[in-house]
Formats: C-alpha cells, sequence, structure tokens
C-alpha cells in the first residue's frame, strides 16, 4: 500500500468561514475510504482541494506524490453527485470524448451499454445514467476513484453491482474515496473518516468508529407508551418494528419507564454506524 | 378503519407503471416502500392519495382533510414565508383562527424553524425544505401521513431527526407510509413493500421478509467470486445457496434485512445473477 492521495494539514477558508480546518487524510492504493459528515461538513471542498481544483489556505496536498496538476487528475477517475455527464450527447458520445480527453486509446464500450449507446444521456433514467457514469470514470483504468455518493437512488441489486467494480478496482491497485450518507455503504468501506464542521472528529475501521458505543433496547407490549416517555426526555430513539433504540443506559431508561407505568425489557447492545455516527457528530459540533 | 390499495394496477399508456399491488395501513403503523428510481415507488403513493387513476383494482383512503402528503420535490410555496406557508395550508385543512396559530407555533418549535419564520420557502436549505413540507403536512393532524423519499440526499443527522419526527406520527395515532431508497431504513417499519419495476417482490415485515428467503446464506473470503449467486460484502463475497448445501469453502452466515432485500431481488431474477 502506498499513498496516492494525501492532505497534509490542509485548511480552507472562505473569509470568515473554515470549510476545512487542518485535515489530515490519506487514501492508499488498494483500499476503500469512506468520508462521512453531515451536509456542510466540508467534505466536497475536501474533494476539491485533494482534485486541486481550489488552492488550500494552508496546509499541503499531494496527488500521487505531487502538487495536483491536470496530468495527476489524469489518473482520477471521479463520479460527482450530479454525475458529470454531457445530458445533449450520446451514450457513445460521452465515452468517446472522455476517452480522448484522458489521452487513451481505444478502449471499448463495456457491453452492459451497448443496448443504449445511440440514446442521448438526458432521456435515460437515473439509473441508466449512473452506470454510464462509473462506465466513463471507470474508462481510463484510474488509479485514484472519488465518487460522491455513488448509489444513491439505486435499486439493491444494482447497488451491489457498483459496489462490486468499487471493490475489484481497488483489488487491482486503485484507492477509493467514497463520500456517502447510506451507513449500509460506509459499512463496507475498509476505512471511514468522519468530519464535523470542518475537521476529522473520528476515523478508523467501522469497529474504531462505532467503538464500544451502546445503545439499550426496549421490548414493551405498549411501545407507543414507552416511546412517549422517553422520546419526551429528548432522546434520538430509533424504532426497528416494534423495538425501540434509545441511546442511554440501561438503569436510566428502566428507571424512567417505571417512574410512568411503562413495562418493558431493556436490554445492553452495540450501537449500529448510524448511531454513532450521530453520537460523534453531536459531540463534535462546535455550536 | 383502515386503508391501502387492493390488486391495484396503474398504466402509463402502453407502460405499466405498477402491477397488482395490495398493502393495508392501519394506524399507529409504519410502512416503508424500498426501491430504486423507477421502481414505481411515487405512482404507490399518487395512487393511495388519488392523484393517478387506477387501471385496475381499488384505493382505500380517508377524506382529503385526513390526509398529510409530501411529495418527492416541493412541498413548499417558494414565494411565501414559513409562516405564510403553515398558514395556508393549514387553512386548506380547514384550521382557523387561534387554533391555526397555536399548530403554527407549534409546528416552528417542534420542526426547529422559529429562526426562520419569517423566511420565504424558496430560501430555506434543502434540508429545512423537507421540514417546512413535513411540518405542513402534520399541522393538521392527519390519520393518513404519505411522504415520498422524506430521507433522500438528507444526511444521517437530519435523517434521524425525520425518523423522529416519523415515528412520532405513528406513536400518536397516524398510519404512516414512506417511500426510501435507502434498504436500512426499511428496518424501521412494522411493514416493508420491496418494489421493482412496478412489481411488489417481497412484502411483510422486516424480520419476517429475513425469515421467508429460505435457502442458505453464506461469506466466502476468496479474491475471485465464488460458485453460485453472490455479490460483494467488502472485501468478501456474500453466497446465497436457493437449495443444496453451500459451495466448498464458503462459511455459513445469519442473514440481516440488507441481505434478504437482495436475495429477494435476486430470486426475482434469477439467472440473470448481478448483470443488471
Amino acid at each position: 500500500m502506498f499513498e496516492l492521495a494525501e492532505t497534509q494539514a490542509v485548511t480552507m477558508r472562505y473569509g470568515a468561514f473554515t470549510a476545512v480546518d487542518s485535515v489530515d487524510l490519506t487514501v492508499r492504493s488498494g483500499e476503500v475510504v469512506g468520508l462521512l459528515g453531515a451536509n456542510g461538513a466540508g467534505k466536497t471542498t475536501l474533494i476539491r482541494l485533494l482534485l486541486g481544483l481550489v488552492r488550500p489556505s494552508a496546509g499541503v496536498t499531494l496527488l500521487f506524490g505531487s502538487p495536483p496538476s491536470v496530468s495527476g487528475r489524469r489518473r482520477v477517475g471521479y463520479v460527482p453527485q450530479t454525475l458529470g455527464l454531457y445530458f445533449d450527447m450520446t451514450v457513445r458520445e460521452n465515452w468517446d470524448f472522455t476517452v480522448a480527453a484522458f489521452g487513451g486509446g481505444r478502449a471499448d464500450m463495456p457491453s452492459n451499454l451497448s443496448d443504449v449507446k445511440d440514446q442521448l444521456v438526458g432521456t435515460l433514467p437515473l439509473g441508466t445514467q449512473r452506470r454510464v457514469a462509473f462506465a466513463v470514470a471507470f474508462s481510463h483504468a484510474p488509479d485514484l476513484l472519488v465518487l460522491d455518493e455513488p448509489t444513491s437512488g439505486v435499486g439493491p441489486l444494482g447497488r451491489a453491482r457498483l459496489w462490486e467494480d468499487i471493490r475489484s478496482s481497488a483489488e487491482h491497485g486503485a484507492g477509493v474515496l467514497v463520500t456517502t450518507h447510506n451507513m449500509e455503504e460506509a459499512e463496507q468501506c475498509d476505512r471511514l473518516v468522519v468530519m464535523v464542521e470542518g475537521r476529522v472528529a473520528a476515523e478508523g475501521t467501522v469497529g474504531d468508529v462505532t467503538g464500544h458505543r451502546q445503545v439499550v433496547e426496549v421490548r414493551s407490549a405498549d411501545w407507543k407508551g414507552a416511546f412517549e416517555v422517553l422520546d419526551a426526555e429528548g432522546f434520538v430513539i430509533q424504532v426497528h418494528e416494534d423495538v425501540l433504540r434509545v441511546p442511554s443506559g440501561r438503569r436510566e431508561v428502566e428507571g424512567l419507564l417505571e417512574r410512568r407505568g411503562v413495562r418493558a425489557t431493556v436490554t445492553t447492545v452495540p450501537a449500529n454506524l448510524e448511531e454513532a455516527f450521530v453520537a460523534v457528530v453531536s459531540a463534535g459540533s462546535r455550536g | 378503519m383502515t386503508w391501502g390499495l387492493q390488486s391495484a394496477s396503474v398504466r402509463f399508456g402502453q407502460t405499466p407503471a405498477l402491477t397488482d399491488v395490495t398493502f393495508l395501513l392501519e394506524p399507529s403503523t409504519v410502512t416503508v416502500v424500498v426501491g430504486g428510481d423507477g421502481a414505481g415507488k411515487s405512482t404507490c403513493l399518487r395512487a393511495l392519495v388519488g392523484l393517478v387513476a387506477l387501471s385496475t383494482g381499488e384505493a382505500r383512503r380517508p377524506g382529503r382533510r385526513q390526509i398529510g402528503y409530501v411529495p418527492a420535490t416541493g412541498g413548499v410555496y417558494p414565494d411565501l414565508t414559513v409562516d405564510e406557508n403553515l398558514a395556508f395550508s393549514g387553512g386548506v385543512y380547514g384550521e382557523r383562527g387561534a387554533t391555526l396559530l397555536d399548530k403554527s407555533s407549534a409546528t416552528l418549535e417542534r420542526f426547529g424553524l422559529v429562526d426562520a419564520h419569517s423566511r420565504l420557502g424558496g430560501h430555506l436549505s434543502g434540508g429545512m425544505q423537507r421540514k417546512l413540507a413535513l411540518g405542513m403536512a402534520l399541522l393538521h393532524q392527519p390519520a393518513l401521513l404519505v411522504l415520498d423519499e422524506p430521507t433522500t440526499g438528507i444526511d444521517p443527522l437530519s435523517r434521524s431527526e425525520m425518523w423522529r419526527i416519523i415515528s412520532r406520527a405513528a406513536a400518536g395515532g397516524a398510519a404512516v407510509i414512506v417511500t426510501t431508497t435507502y434498504v436500512d431504513e426499511a428496518q424501521r417499519a412494522s411493514s416493508v413493500l420491496l418494489l421493482e419495476q412496478g412489481r411488489v417482490i417481497a412484502q411483510g415485515s422486516p424480520s419476517s421478509i429475513v425469515g421467508a428467503i429460505g435457502g442458505t446464506l453464506g461469506v466466502a473470503h476468496s479474491a475471485t467470486r465464488p460458485a453460485g449467486l453472490s455479490w460483494r460484502w467488502g472485501r468478501a463475497w456474500r453466497v446465497w445457496a436457493p437449495s443444496g448445501p453451500l459451495p466448498d469453502g464458503v462459511e455459513p452466515l445469519q442473514p440481516e434485512f440488507e441481505d434478504a432485500v437482495v436475495i429477494a431481488s435476486m430470486a426475482d431474477r434469477r439467472g440473470e445473477q448481478l448483470d443488471v
């Protein structure tokens, strides 16, 4: 594993606003790194810094060991949330244009796009557009893939298929940086970086991020009664079917329910990634 | 009182948009409709609230004033202020005078919109617009709450807030139906409807869907795709044997809801594997 992209204490200020605050991020060959954070946490700015699309206010950015440049960007496959396709060109024209722009030879278009090759991208369903965007981004066998919310709006099989491509690229030596709001997707990454208000608030494997956090599960014949008591206390409760998951301790929850006459069984279980994320973000927010 | 669709089909010209869909919505339950773009999720909700006509089947819903419906985009008047949006939609649903004012200010409180009350709807961030639209739909305490992709594109923090509001509505007695492309959200449902190309490919409580998949699930730690029906999970592979034993070297694994959803989709397209 070697570093493909790296930021060292990189900071980006827009006037008085600090979008990215002294962030160290590394993406190595062969790994899939998930970049998580609330909207406005600085994820997109960090990506723009990494690709050299904006100059940092402070700190260092390295793309393939050098300051970001056009030749470095040629080795990157980037799929923005807006897909970055030409909507008034056909699939074939999009493909040819990108392959030419990246200075590649004649790369063959994947067979799963042959049935739509002559259609205008703008007329295709969103799922198919996403498939085209991926194919185009993968066309020049990039060394670094940067994917912004890659599977938003994609069905379960389509998502599995895209992750197979992502994983296969990593196994061929590429490094992958993925931003996602989808926790199930985040769980498939080798490493996570959680940003809060421009800073890195947590990082590591899924296990590192969830750590030893625990929540309690509340089972009651009167789940509505239990929900009302605990919701009024301000807990952010997840209701799974009729089981409540509450970010609190067993004794406290038992006590609250008992005082309000709600009979329930309360057990301690490990927190899931979403619960851990909410805890990290709440703890890391300045305001 | 129970609402829902009964053997409902919708066609747009020659194209079937929804085929033979049935579901029941009981008070204090949350039904989640899961599927990718174009699976028929919005059509399902629009058929329920009466915005598209059924070609066959039946839709049962309460009177208009008992429904709160938030479409996937919009739902907020961009050139009205937050206060005006609430007053207007509250008025449409028959709220008047002091009651309307009380309910509007309670909504502002509950949805964290107090500071934004005089801003134009169109000037709010995407997340705040969603909250306002939901506030407008809930102001008259509807018996049936219908939400089209309320959490698409919003971050996990806003998503957990959104679900808090949904759970409160259900705990308060509403029947709620929500569409999503996030499979993990379906685990919060009392009942799930998995849609693909307008058809229901799995239906029931999350645990009953997991229980119903049949076959055996396994995990393989190999560099290449294992034999049989398989998909990636992290660095490993998930392998599903619909009948008979798992291939050699594949360890059995207790299926989770996400696995069940992939398996249901695969079973629906058997033979095509993951080449979708």
